[in-house]
């Protein structure tokens, strides 16, 4: 019961810091809005394209803004010295953990639920079709990406060339789950559903998810304190 | 002792080497359907297992570095986890080479390709992750972690012809393949040869780490008088 309280202490004060001054979620939202414009010039596809690369266009967008909003997660408790003030205050590693993951999963999707409509009307994509199968997908995968991209700045914040660093450690660990919801997100709309074929797609986001989040979990303490 | 180890070891993997380089280019004949690139098979493989075999040893001096605090473990992980870069990176090229020629394409994105590549980044980005880090431990400690992390990557490679209907061959050694006697022989040689190989490789790149420690070591203690 401790363990939850401490984990919803943790989000709430993340998200209140992030609500106060809404800096990562507004670089994001812009910087998706951008990506998303910019695609528009690098392909100018047809509808049956458009469906086709739908997966792999919506989660680069994803992969790309919510870094903006995961990289800052533990350097901002840098300044003012706030990040030795978590380690040293009497809760465990993997509550820290589980509250900065859940509060950054609650900004990245809210992102992301903005720029799905966007994304919607610039290339003319019926994503209402299959919503709930969708949103899951939506939901596991961006878990995916919260857990790595927050226990990767976890990881990367007292380092050298951190900015640089941590996409390039964040992206190839990401692949696996990228992968899966990309394909997913495409057979989605193009109108297929979650069984058959698309199973072991499914199964490997969900254990991407488990295994990543059980290492963490285990090892934020590790990573902070030695 | 090490040293010698190193010689010895050594010197039956060439041994080994020149027996079964003897055997593949002079003594099996070409395969059936393939010619005579299917030779590439005796080195793609044995890389692609020392690769595999390496990542999990690294994965488990890591452990062992974080339960322990204990540098030795840290050193291990470095030399092994760039022998199996090396490995990998073999079993990379001499696959590309293959698919050119069976296939008419350098590369397809298939599960298995993709996984190893990605396998080949997540380890490559160890080694530049140990580059940015300045303090021993701290490296130790933070480098440890992500090669934990970079381990779930393996499974994946080693199970996605199983998972997905790839466009890289079954396994024809182990798993279900049939393959001439003759065939098999050279192949697990060639095996044996290839990880002794890559024990050889890490004792010196290990002795290197020890060398370099101990550089850091008196270079601080000169700063310190």
């Amino acid at each position: 019961m401790e363990f939850f309280r401490q984990t919803w202490v943790i989000a709430a004060k993340d998200l209140r810091a992030e609500l106060r001054t809404k800096e990562a979620v507004n670089a994001s939202l812009a910087f998706a809005l951008v990506i998303l414009v910019l695609f528009s010039f690098a392909f100018d596809p047809l509808e049956e394209q458009t469906r086709e690369m739908s997966g792999g266009l919506l989660w680069i967008v994803f992969a790309f803004a919510g870094t903006l909003v995961l990289n800052r997660s533990f350097a901002r408790e840098v300044p003012n010295d706030c990040l030795d003030a978590l380690i040293a205050a009497p809760i465990s590693g993997a509550a820290l953990f589980m509250g900065k993951a859940l509060a950054n999963f609650v900004l990245v999707i809210s992102v992301e639920l903005v720029s799905l409509p966007v994304f919607g009307i610039f290339y003319n994509v019926h994503w209402t079709t299959q919503i709930w199968s969708l949103l899951l997908v939506l939901a596991l995968g961006t878990w995916g990406l919260t857990v790595i991209g927050t226990i990767f700045s976890a990881l990367t914040v007292n380092i050298r060339l951190r900015e640089l660093m941590a996409p390039l450690l964040v992206y190839p660990m990401l692949i696996p789950v990228l992968m899966s919801a990309m394909q997913l997100t495409m057979q989605l709309i193009a109108g297929k559903s979650l069984g058959g074929e698309n199973q072991v797609w499914l199964r490997l986001m969900v254990a991407f998810d488990v295994i990543f989040t059980a290492l963490s979990l285990v090892l934020l303490e590790t990573v902070l304190v030695g | 002792m090490r040293e010698k180890l190193i010689y010895g070891l050594g010197a039956i993997a060439a041994v080994l080497l020149a027996r079964n380089l003897y055997s593949i280019f002079m003594q099996l004949p070409d395969e059936a359907s393939q010619g005579m690139i299917y030779r590439i098979i005796f080195f793609h493989v044995p890389a692609a297992i020392t690769a595999m075999l390496c990542a999990s040893v690294t994965c488990i001096t890591s452990i062992v570095y974080l339960v322990t605090k204990n540098l030795k473990y840290d050193a291990i992980s470095v030399a092994v986890t760039e022998v199996g870069l090396a490995f990998l990176a073999a079993n990379l090229v001499t696959g590309s080479i293959w698919g050119r020629i069976i296939w008419g394409i350098w590369w397809t994105w298939d599960a298995r390709l993709t996984s190893a590549l990605v396998c080949w980044l997540l380890y490559a980005g160890y080694l530049m992750l140990r580059r940015a880090i300045e303090e021993p431990t701290a490296r130790a400690r933070i480098s440890a972690v992500f090669n934990i992390f970079a381990f779930v990557d393996v499974p994946i490679v080693i199970f996605s012809i199983k998972w997905w209907r790839t466009q890289h061959p079954q396994p024809v050694f182990w798993g279900g393949g049939t393959i001439d006697p003759a065939m098999r022989l050279t192949a697990l040689l060639n095996l044996a040869a290839l990880m002794l190989l890559a024990v050889v490789l890490s004792l010196i790149r290990l002795r290197q780490e020890e060398v370099q420690r101990e550089i850091d070591s008196l270079r601080r203690y000169a700063h310190a008088v």
